[in-house]
């Protein structure tokens, strides 16, 4: 009943007022609109763009590296063993790129239960002979089902079907930019040359459209067992092991630890794409920036508005406390007010955002690079419906606050006998 | 033995703002149950000030104040409000009804606020209050949309809704032409003599201190005369 009267009374006061309580619940549902519009938005972008890489980059790439090798024949030496040594001019010893033990390896990663998948790879330098010229390029040697499960390779398929790889002995899928280059359509056969010298004619049964340009002028997939043919290599030679992890955070440890088990080099996503998690925390921060910023002002509207109210209804004040309303009494139906105006204004503003979100997602987006994007993009996240909820009570309670303890401490006598 | 309902044992108060006022000095005086006391005294003598002193509403003062019995030093505001809400009725010389709420709402909210009732039972005691006073046609409207006398008579019944064990009166009459006057004072007659209600009432109009029960009169801070 008492909690029922001071809403009432809160009720009535709002009522009373209600071209500026609307005016101040509008500034409330333009900032949350605004708030959810822009984090959907941005964090929309940002998936598209982490996309663009971290779709196809594995979470650990496991592969040997041609370096030269960190033990020297005088290091191993006894006699030598306290002695600072300086050797020059080493070279790499005559290697080969590919990863031993590949089936130990295969074994032990489908044994391993932080690990989602894991697909081989070979990646090959190659030379794309075009009448006279040769372009130089590079051909990856895939499992076609494995990379599309893995690393969503329809997804930038733009022409063909992938599975043609598997099924169609010596075939390729050329980047768009190397197609245009090469005048090739569906279908034509492509000759290249590798590193060795061995001339190979291939069948064009795809192009695929990345959104890197500059990847799409030189790349082309083959099947691994093509590429093996291609290199004269056997069918256990696989140069890269791309792994998926269920967790993506342990990689940087997890590739320290395959690193000392395998004997290779591995390399996890975070040390190899940096700059995408920087940029997109950074877009992050600078939305909820934005979006808080706008609350905060829709907070001093409702703060304004209230100390308004609550001059203009001294009197009012002022009889409710000398009739037995407290202080505390009087600042919570001052709260109320200023809470209902942010419960319903964030309300409003969270149905707008949507709204809002929704239609910016109908947008069409044609870019040449992002070939599977066809409107903007816009991330539905619930967290930042609860977050700007949340917000609006918290910023609204506090704009409330101040007045309402003024309000609070208002002392009948003075207003009483000011008349 | 008379029921006391209200006494202030040396009640000073000062000002010092700027320079220090003894404006209340030693107030000593007993209310008892049913009386229908007025105070008077001229503009400043402190008759106000001593009123919101026994209203509770204010609290700087030396001495001792007693409602009921209680004393009223050392409570928080929150139990002041409370022994207002519950013990004591105003009527000021405005009257200070809320133009958010109807007439009867207005009468009502002391009420609520008490809850003591449930609210059929406080709307059933509110027309009723408002019947006393001749009012009762008015409770669905606004109170800006009633005359002065009506509004004053409006503040009265809100005063009395919880059946308060005083009334105040902070010139009630000051703001009203003769004739509504003549029907607020009838009123409190009325409430004295029928309802056994006590009453104090600070006026500086004389003749409506003659046709009470008794008169403190002031002078400076002090009581001259009662």
């Amino acid at each position: 009943m008492k909690l029922g009267l001071k809403s009432n009374i809160a009720k009535s006061l709002l009522l009373a007022r209600w071209k500026q309580t609307l005016v101040a619940a509008i500034g409330v549902t333009f900032s949350i609109t605004m708030f959810i519009t822009l984090l959907s938005f941005m964090n929309g972008l940002n998936d598209l763009l982490d996309g663009l890489i971290l779709n196809r980059t594995p979470h650990i790439r496991l592969f040997k590296e041609i370096k030269p090798s960190e033990y020297q024949a005088i290091n191993l030496s006894q006699e030598y063993k306290k002695s600072q040594n300086f050797i020059r001019s080493i070279k790499p010893a005559k290697s080969k790129n590919e990863l031993r033990n590949y089936e130990a390896i295969v074994q032990t990663l489908k044994n391993d239960k932080r690990v989602l998948g894991f697909a081989p790879k070979i990646v090959a330098q190659i030379f794309y002979n075009v009448g006279a010229t040769d372009l130089t390029g590079v051909i990856n040697g895939v499992e076609p089902e494995e990379e599309n499960r893995l690393f969503k390779f329809s997804e930038y398929i733009v022409e063909g079907n992938y599975i043609d790889l598997k099924n169609i002995p010596n075939s390729v899928i050329l980047g768009k930019g190397l197609a245009q280059k090469m005048l090739t359509e569906m279908g034509a056969i492509v000759q290249v040359t590798t590193a060795q010298g061995q001339i190979v004619k291939l069948k064009v049964v795809g192009f695929f459209q990345s959104g890197l340009q500059e990847l799409d002028k030189v790349q082309s997939y083959a099947s691994i067992k093509t590429t093996q043919k291609l290199l004269g290599k056997s069918t256990n030679y696989v140069s890269d092991l791309q792994i998926k992890l269920n967790d993506m955070t342990i990689a940087p440890a997890l590739a320290k630890e395959y690193q000392a088990i395998f004997d290779v080099d591995a390399e996890d996503i975070q040390t190899a794409n940096s700059q995408f998690e920087t940029g997109s925390s950074i877009r992050t921060l600078i939305s909820y920036a934005v979006g808080i910023t706008l609350l905060i002002v829709a907070g001093f509207g409702i703060y304004n508005i209230l100390n308004m109210m609550i001059f203009e209804k001294m009197d009012s004040i002022a009889i409710l406390k000398a009739t037995g309303f407290s202080g505390n009494d009087v600042k919570s139906i001052f709260i109320r007010i200023a809470l209902t105006i942010g419960l319903v204004g964030g309300l409003f503003g969270l149905l707008f955002g949507f709204l809002l979100t929704a239609v910016i997602d109908q947008i069409p987006f044609d870019t040449e690079s992002l070939p599977t994007v066809k409107t903007f993009p816009v991330r539905y996240d619930p967290k930042y419906y609860i977050i700007g909820a949340l917000f609006s009570i918290i910023t609204t309670y506090f704009a409330g606050f101040f007045p309402a303890r003024k309000a609070s401490k208002i002392d009948p006598v003075i207003i009483i006998r000011g008349k | 033995m008379k029921e006391i309902v209200l006494e202030a044992r040396n009640i000073s108060k000062e000002f010092h703002d700027p320079v220090t006022i003894q404006i209340l000095n030693n107030v000593n005086f007993k209310i008892y149950k049913k009386e229908f006391v007025s105070v008077i005294g001229k503009s400043g003598c402190g008759k106000s000030t001593l009123l919101y002193i026994l209203s509770t509403m204010d609290t700087e003062y030396t001495g001792e104040l007693l409602v009921d019995g209680m004393s009223m030093k050392n409570k928080k505001e929150a139990q002041l409000a409370l022994i207002r809400n519950e013990k004591i009725g105003f009527v000021f010389q405005f009257h200070y009804l809320l133009n958010e709420f109807s007439v009867l709402r207005n009468v009502m909210l002391p009420g609520l606020k008490l809850n003591k009732y449930s609210e059929q039972e406080i709307e059933q005691r509110a027309i009723e209050k408002l019947r006393i006073l001749g009012i009762d046609k008015e409770a669905l409207k606004k109170p800006n949309q009633l005359s002065g006398g009506q509004k004053q008579r409006v503040a009265i019944a809100r005063a009395l809704i919880n059946d308060p064990l005083i009334i105040m009166g902070d010139e009630p009459t000051g703001n009203l032409d003769k004739k509504n006057a003549n029907i607020v004072f009838d009123v409190f007659k009325e409430l004295t003599h029928s309802f056994n209600q006590t009453l104090l009432i600070v006026t500086h109009d004389q003749e409506f201190a003659q046709n009470t029960d008794r008169i403190i009169e002031m002078e400076d801070g002090r009581i001259i005369k009662q």
